[in-house]
């Protein structure tokens, strides 16, 4: 377990590394929180409510979704398509250790520093600038890191998936791209599930992907609450587990036929 | 002595695809695709010895590092046996790869962003080597490469002699039986170059050590290794001494002679009289090479003949070195020697 810490450890220095990206990252992140609560206090008007979510939970939804997106999200599809594509894969093959697995804690060091340099200092300023209605309950926060971690877990998992395909598919760019878009949509990040029709609803029950943003959001709103937060939670280690098995099946395939490239 | 590396019919094939010419045909490409089936490595079979210092040549693409990677574990062969320090490569991955170092001259192994001595710090954990044993061994690697002033650095400010060194020491960290090194001296200036084969000659002898690598500078073999095995279109084509494969291809001897007066081409013909004796003027004023079997009692009859007839300004011998002899291999193939 040492040797994971340590490079839980490494990816916290390469990204105090760049600081640059750092600064930049908070503007972009303001910037987005902003646009995203003006525009829905523009949609709400005078209403009180939408669909039984006030506007007030609304806005906190969309900060905290913005937030805990900082600490999911990771380039790691990005990462492993370039080191298969570049041949850095085999680099990787001669060290004693799970290849994914370093994969993963690459990108939990790189949540964890992001979680605390960046969510937490900013969702203090955005909860000053936006009159955001805050829970201070412990229960709350609690449930919401658990969710938090699975949701973690849902998008590397998803992430690992795209980024093993450069093996079949040698140039797997487009694929990432599309993938990130599919993801801020359906995961709820840019519009909660509740706001999708009925049979789009219907669809993403079967779907992992509001396991990623919507679920956690949620709970920190406190719009899902007992037994519907019990499955919500549910629904997220379900298709933790169900991704191990692609990830698995593809990692295995690929190892095999691993052909690699520039020498 | 025991085998570190035994390697029995390998066999290596790749299916690429080709690409039809054209916009139609990059059309069609887009639905099916034509497949080629190449052979990178081809049934080869040979093994090294604990302790021996092994080299292995070709050109470009004969297949050296395929077989290094499948030695590594890297690549799956398609068929043959690779058993390795007693480990199976591919089926006991991450045991196996604790017992070998590997550098790959044209790869970098260290972290871009970190200083070296993150690097070195993570892989001790990765290895899980203990402070003791890293103490030791480390510092002498950090003293003996002289690395000591580069520590701090992020690797991507090193040069590329100082990266290689740490490149080695990363290799190194667990202090392996076997090491792999793959063209580790690619680019590099003739100072770190003789540094690094010292260093390599001091590992070999104190810790005994494995090493195989491969090279396209022959000064590397003629300096650090005993045995040789030349791969050529994925089959080997030369497994032995790099003295013999110089003594089966460097028959014949150059002398050139620079002479005080004018020589005539017939004069010298008729001087030795014998066929396998061939005279040609040099560029240079009165300036004669002959070209003759190497063996010791032609070389001296010639001389002494040449020397009575005719007075000398100077005179060279001009062995065929062994850069040559494998560029007439890789041109000629073995077959003709």
């Amino acid at each position: 377990m040492g040797k994971y810490l340590e490079i839980i450890r490494i990816r916290f220095l390469m990204m105090l590394a760049y600081r640059t990206n750092y600064y930049t990252g908070i503007v972009i992140y303001t910037i987005n929180i902003g646009a995203y609560f003006f525009l829905w206090k523009a949609i709400y008007g005078s209403q009180g409510s939408i669909q039984g979510v006030t506007v007030t939970q609304m806005t906190t939804y969309v900060a905290i979704a913005w937030m805990a997106r900082a600490f999911y999200f990771n380039n790691l599809d990005r990462e492993i398509a370039e080191e298969i594509r570049e041949g850095k894969v085999a680099i990787e093959l001669i060290r004693p250790y799970n290849y994914l697995l370093t994969k993963v804690m690459q990108g939990l060091g790189e949540g964890i520093f992001r979680f605390f340099f960046f969510s937490i200092p900013g969702f203090i300023i955005v909860a000053f600038i936006f009159q955001l209605k805050v829970s201070f309950n412990l229960t709350t926060w609690g449930l919401f890191l658990l969710a938090s971690i699975f949701s973690f877990a849902i998008n590397t998992q998803l992430n690992i998936l795209t980024g093993l395909m450069a093996f079949f598919l040698h140039d797997n760019m487009g694929f990432i791209q599309a993938k990130r878009v599919i993801i801020d949509l359906f995961s709820g990040l840019t519009i909660p599930i509740t706001f999708f029709p009925i049979w789009a609803q219907d669809v993403m029950k079967y779907l992992p992907f509001q396991g990623i943003s919507y679920i956690p959001s949620m709970i920190f709103a406190e719009g899902i609450k007992g037994d519907s937060l019990l499955n919500a939670l549910l629904f997220q280690v379900v298709w933790v587990i169900l991704l191990c098995i692609p990830i698995t099946v593809i990692w295995y395939k690929a190892k095999k036929q691993l052909v690699v490239q520039g020498g | 002595m025991e085998n570190m590396i035994e390697v029995q019919n390998l066999h290596k094939e790749f299916k690429t695809f080709s690409s039809r010419s054209g916009v139609k045909g990059a059309f069609r490409d887009l639905f099916t695709r034509n497949y080629k089936i190449k052979t990178a490595v081809n049934n080869i079979s040979f093994s090294v010895k604990k302790g021996e210092m092994m080299a292995y040549i070709g050109e470009n693409g004969a297949g050296k590092s395929t077989t290094i990677k499948m030695l590594t574990g890297i690549l799956t062969p398609t068929a043959g046996n690779v058993k390795v320090n007693g480990f199976h490569p591919q089926k006991e991955r991450e045991k196996f790869v604790r017992s070998i170092g590997v550098v790959f001259g044209q790869r970098s192994q260290l972290w871009w962003d970190i200083a070296v001595q993150e690097s070195f710090r993570l892989l001790k954990k990765v290895y899980q080597v203990s402070d003791k044993q890293y103490e030791e061994h480390m510092g002498y690697i950090i003293k003996t490469l002289d690395l000591e002033p580069l520590l701090d650095q992020p690797v991507r400010k090193l040069s590329l002699g100082q990266r290689m060194r740490c490149e080695l020491a990363a290799a190194l960290i667990h202090n392996p039986p076997l090491l792999f090194l793959d063209e580790p001296t690619i680019g590099l200036d003739v100072l770190v170059k003789l540094k690094i084969r010292e260093f390599l000659k001091e590992l070999n002898q104190r810790y005994g050590t494995t090493i195989l690598l491969t090279t396209h500078d022959i000064s590397d073999i003629e300096a650090l290794c005993d045995r040789v095995v030349m791969l050529d279109e994925g089959k080997i084509i030369y497994d032995g001494k790099l003295e013999e494969l110089k003594g089966q291809w460097g028959e014949e001897k150059e002398i050139q002679f620079q002479f005080i007066k004018n020589v005539e081409q017939q004069d010298l013909t008729e001087l030795v009289g014998r066929t396998d004796v061939k005279w040609k003027k040099d560029e240079g004023e009165n300036i004669w090479t002959v070209s003759l079997p190497n063996d010791e009692t032609t070389i001296s009859m010639i001389i002494a003949k040449v020397v009575q007839s005719h007075p000398v300004k100077d005179m060279k011998m001009l062995e065929i070195s062994t850069e040559e002899i494998i560029r007439n291999i890789y041109q000629e193939g073995m077959s003709n020697g």
